[in-house]
Parts: C-alpha cells; structure tokens; sequence
C-alpha cells in the first residue's frame, strides 16, 4: 500500500531531526499525537500541531501528562488512527506503564525517544544514549520490542516510516529512540512522493463479526485486530488473557501468552534487523555504534585506516530485538569489537554478551552532554588491537 | 429449589432479556454478594439499550479495581485499561473516532485517586465521554485501604484507627472544573440511576454520574455497618434527593446525610466543537472539519 499524498510534503527541505520525525508520522499516515512538552522531543509535537489541521482527518492533544500521553495513543489506535507520541527521559519513565498496555493489547503505535543525559533531570537541552535498556526492559513484566535509531534528520524522516510499518506488521509499539543531536540538528531532507512511500497496512480481520476472536494468533503469531466501531464488540485488557480476551488467571496461559508476546518478535530478529556494514571483511576491528554515535565514529576510523588498520564498522539502525545472529558471526571472524556510546555501559553488555569471548570488547562510554571526543573512539580502536 | 428457580427443559433456553448487552459466557462475574455493581452494571445495560444508540458505536472503558472490571462484562467494545488511565484512554478513542459514544466505568480510586489529573482535565477541556464513578469510599479490590472519598472517622486497613484525611467531595470537583453535567445517584436508586446514565450518554460533552454503592466485604465489615442490603436499608433512610443542589453542599459524613440528584446541566462546547469552530475561523474554507458529518 501507497502513502496517503495528503501528510506527504514531497520536495527537499532543510529540517532538522524533530521536524523531520513529524513529517515521517505524517507520510505514514499518522494522524493522531497525544503528547507532553519535553526538552528536547517538543519540536515533533509543534510541528504536528502546526500541521494537522492543514493535512486534515487527524488530531494533535497537548495532555495533562506523559501518563495520559500514552494512555490517550492507545485508545487512538483503538479507534483506527495511526498513533504516536513522543518524549525525553523523564517522560520515558512515565510511560513505561502503558507502554507495556501497549505491548500487552498488542496495539500498533510509535513513541519516540529524543534522549538526553540523565538520570533524572539530568541535562534536558543536551544528548545522551542512557536510555537504551530502558526501552528494552523499562515496562514491568517479560517482553521483547522494536527500536530503531536514526542518526541524522533524513533517518529521522525515513525510518519513522519504517517504525509505524513494523508496529503495524508485528502489533508491538515500536520506539524511536533519538538523541538531542539528531533531534537539534538541522540537514538537508528529502521527502520522496507518495507513491514511492510504502505502508504496510493494518492486518485486520473481514470475517463474520460474531466469530471474531481478537488474541487467536494467525500462524505468524500475530493476531488480526479490528478497531472500535467494527460491530465486532471485542474485549481487551492489560490482564493475562486467552484467544477471545478474557482474562484467565493460570500459569498455562501466562505462559501460552508471554511467550507468543515474545517469540512473536524473537523469531523474526533477523528479519527485523537493520544493520550497515562497512569494510567488515578482513577487519580486525569492528567498530559497533548506533545514533549520533556512528557518525562521530566516522574520523576516527578513517584515522586509524589511514595508520593502515583494518577497521571495519557495524551500524545498528535497529538496536531491540539485539541483531544476535550477525555479532555472534562477527565475534568468531575479528579480533575485537569496539562499541562507543553515550552511557557507561548499554547495549555494550549485549555486545560482550554476543561475543562470548571470540572478541575482545571494548566500550568507549561517555556520560553524555556532548557526543565523544574524537580521539577517545580511536583510542578504543587502539586497545582493542592490543 | 422452588419451583420457579428450577431450570427445566422448557426455560434453560429462553433468552435473558440482557443477553445481548452482557457477556454472559464471563458470568458468574467475580463481585461479591450484595455488592452494588451488578446493580450499576444493570442500569447501564437498561440505559444502553434504550438509548437507541447501536451497540457498535458504544465503547466502554475500565480502569483498576473492583469497578475495573465492569468493561469485562458489558458487551460493546471493551477496554480494560491501567489504573486511573480510563479517562486519557477513553479520551484518546473518542478523539479519533467522535463516531463512537465513551462510557467510562470506574471507582472512586482509579478515577479520583491515581486518575484525579486526568479526570479534572478532561472535564475542563469538555471532552465529549460519560464517566460513571462508582464510590463504594474504599480500595476494595486490594483490601480495604482508605481512598480519598473515605469519609472523616471511617475505619480503612491503612487508617487503622479511623480515617483524619477529608475526602473529595466528587460532584464539586466535576463541577469546578467545568462538567456539562453532574449528578450523584445511589445503587438503591434503580431508575434515577439509569434515568442519570440515558441523561449523562445523551449530553453532549463531560458528564459524570456519581453512584454510591455498598461494599459488604470491606467497607461495611470493617466499620460494623452489617451488610450490603444493611447499607441499602442505610441509603433509604438517610438519603436526600435535592436536584440543582449547591455541589459546595455535598460532602459525604460519616453514616451521614447523603444527598443525592441531577446538580448540573449546562451544555457548552465540546473540545471538538472548539477545534472546528476555532481552526474554521483561522483557516476560513480552506479548513476540512474534523468531526464532519456527526452532527
């Protein structure tokens, strides 16, 4: 399915990062965004309350609270819309609740994260990466999730295309987790026709009503959803529940449930996965970074191929669920793995994990407020040729 | 077994008259005796069936708790949601579908408690939703602990020597920030109630229908007030039906006066009708109108 030319501003434009997420939603046919102002996501917000009531069928709400943020999206996506909101840190926090709502009703929706340095206040006009196993582990309870990470304004632009695409394809929210350099920075961005926009659609059911039952998965694990209005009259809820949405209080269906809510992600890794590879082959390093990180990195493997290293580069677009299969592969073939990023200590331990000991690895961590030193990556370069 | 509670061969396949309206492949439901929400669920079946709005369009939503549980048995589309998270959630369908009509279904605590922001906030910006508080002034689905609309001196697991926090007075607060209609009813009240709930669905904008109920289990036993149908005989007694009343006037004492009626009907404009209105003076022609063909 094509993109609806209505929310498709066509044409080059020069935005930066947070406006450029606004008009992905939009070319991705989001129309509705229920959110709170957060230094430094508010932008995406603006952008969409300035331009929904020209693109029309859609509604921007400024609510109470990041709590009712996302709590209002989930009903949004209920009732048909496509669906989003979007936040920093402090905000995150609050919405881990219904985020695992989200994750629980199997609703389709996107929430995006323009990290900045924490805990707590913490730096709220300045970028950070600590929020990483907080979108993968910060809603109570067992799960698996999408996230993506964009590294410049068009990413921004282009993959919350993608993000809506997977939220609809899997029924899981998927996070786009920014930082305030590619939030703030401003590039040139191209926005293609809607006809070159590819949408997957909802996967919704068009049998009798009465037979529909909303949580029997369909042999992918998914199950079909209908919306509000449909005359299917279903039921849904936070709690363990069975194929017709009643809840059920056992150990059997928590464990039928859970575990579809995991594998239904799990199983398809490797096709979820977006990676960017760069002068893998013959490496003996391999540096693996994601968001602004990766283009920080850009000197300092240029540097140490200059010096004649092999350097090689992995680039995680999609950080959740973790590319396993392929840095397992890359442990057994270089001699270390070098992973900067904007915290002490994230997706670093998925990495040494995935290692299991055919690599060195070696963080380059960075507590945020600014991107890394230059010199600090290549310096990681170094010690993992040691 | 009386004879006219025997299931024969004859009746065990008549149809219940409510059999269209509620799950009943969920019941027995999970209340307990003399509790007063199958009543609640009751009125609002009858007011849904009446009302002669489609069953398709009618959404129901739930937060936590005992009253949490309504959305599970009444049979429109149905969210179980977070706790105190009803009325954004609800908030969020209407929204993007004003097609349907949102009945909010939830306690004193989820909505008053946790839910408090988003309940004044809805009701200032006039969301167009119905919510049906149902008061039974104490956390029962998790014990018996003290709600803010337990009243002064009542006994609450974490009060245990008597409730020293005022309670909210919740028709007062609804009518503060801006309800189009406010009313309090008490589970022994059938008719006022589901005649409140027809009236509520049917006003455009935020409405609220306070419902006093009996919790036998918790809030009666732990105050020695005897059981449900004790509380019952209760509302009858000392019950005080003032429509129009001043809201400032309804604190709820402890087994004291409670006064019940419609206090507030004001239709004013709906957060949709201001959108439209507001962005068609901006914009002029060139503005599509949002909610189109509902009127």
């Amino acid at each position: 399915m094509k993109a609806d030319p209505k929310g498709v501003l066509t044409g080059a434009h020069y935005l930066d990062g947070d406006h450029a997420a606004a008009e992905g939603a939009l070319a991705a046919g989001c129309r509705f965004l229920a959110g709170y102002p957060i230094t430094p996501s508010t932008e995406v917000a603006e952008r969409f309350a300035a331009r929904i009531p020209k693109v029309g069928g859609g509604v921007f709400i400024q609510m109470e609270d990041e709590l009712a943020s996302m709590a209002a999206i989930l009903g949004g996506a209920w009732a048909g819309k496509k669906s989003m909101t979007v936040t920093s840190g402090p905000g995150f926090s609050l919405m881990m609740e219904n985020l695992g709502l989200g994750i629980m009703m199997e609703v389709p929706l996107v929430l995006i994260n323009v990290q900045r340095g924490g805990p707590s206040t913490g730096l709220p006009t300045l970028p950070g990466q600590a929020d990483m196993m907080q979108a993968r582990w910060g809603s109570h309870g067992d799960y698996e999730i999408i996230a993506i990470c964009p590294s410049s304004p068009q990413e921004a632009f282009d993959y919350m295309i993608t993000a809506f695409n997977f939220s609809e394809k899997y029924r899981v929210p998927t996070l786009v987790m920014m930082d305030e350099c590619v939030g703030h920075m401003t590039e040139k961005v191209v926005i293609p026709p809607a006809d070159e926009i590819e949408i997957t659609p909802r996967k919704e059911y068009t049998g009798p009503p009465e037979e529909y039952l909303p949580y029997l998965p369909d042999k992918d694990m998914i199950p079909w959803m209908t919306k509000a209005g449909d005359g299917t009259r279903f039921h849904t809820t936070g709690l363990t529940h069975d194929e017709k949405g009643y809840p059920v209080m056992n150990a059997d269906c928590q464990e039928t449930l859970v575990r579809r809510l995991v594998d239904k992600i799990r199983t398809n890794a490797d096709e979820i996965a977006i990676l960017e590879e760069e002068e893998i082959d013959g490496a003996d390093v391999v540096l693996i970074s994601y968001g602004i990180s990766s283009r920080v990195a850009i000197p300092a493997i240029e540097r140490a191929r200059r010096e004649g290293l092999k350097v090689g580069s992995l680039r995680l677009v999609t950080v959740w669920p973790f590319p396993e299969t392929r840095v397992r592969e890359l442990a057994k073939n270089v001699k270390a793995l070098v992973i900067p990023e904007m915290n002490y200590g994230q997706v670093y331990y998925e990495i040494e994990r995935c290692a299991a000991g055919n690599a060195r690895t070696v963080l380059v961590p960075h507590a945020g407020g600014w991107v890394h030193d230059v010199d600090d990556i290549y310096a990681g370069i170094k010690e993992g040729l040691k | 077994m009386t004879e006219e509670t025997t299931v024969t061969e004859e009746t065990q396949d008549v149809a219940h008259p409510m059999d269209d309206l509620l799950r009943m492949d969920r019941m027995p439901h999970i209340w307990c005796p003399t509790c007063g929400l199958g009543t609640v669920v009751t009125a609002l079946a009858l007011a849904l069936g009446k009302s002669g709005i489609p069953l398709d369009d009618i959404a129901v939503v739930s937060g936590i708790g005992c009253t949490g549980r309504v959305a599970g048995y009444i049979k429109v589309d149905s969210f179980h949601t977070t706790h105190g998270r009803a009325i954004p959630f609800a908030t969020g369908l209407h929204l993007a579908n004003p097609k349907l009509k949102v009945i909010v279904v939830s306690g004193d605590g989820d909505l008053i408690a946790i839910g408090g922001n988003h309940f004044i906030h809805a009701a200032r910006r006039n969301v167009d939703i119905t919510v049906i508080c149902v008061n039974n002034f104490i956390y029962a689905m998790t014990g018996g602990q003290v709600a803010p609309t337990t009243p002064l001196t009542a006994n609450a697991s974490t009060m245990p020597y008597g409730n020293f926090e005022p309670p909210f007075n919740i028709p007062h607060l609804a009518d503060s920030c801006g309800a189009a209609y406010v009313a309090r009813w008490s589970s022994l009240h059938v008719r006022r109630m589901t005649t409140a709930f027809a009236e509520a669905i049917a006003t455009p904008g935020f409405s609220l229908v306070e419902v006093v109920t009996p919790c036998s289990t918790l809030y009666a036993r732990r105050n020695r007030l005897g059981t449900g149908l004790d509380l019952l005989k209760f509302y009858h007694d000392n019950c005080e039906i003032q429509h129009g009343a001043d809201t400032r006037s309804l604190n709820i004492d402890f087994q004291g006066k409670i006064t019940l009626g419609k206090f507030i009907e004001r239709p004013r404009p709906t957060f949709l009708d201001r959108l439209d209105n507001w962005y068609g003076q901006v914009f002029g022609d060139k503005y599509e109108p949002y909610v189109g063909d509902r009127k």
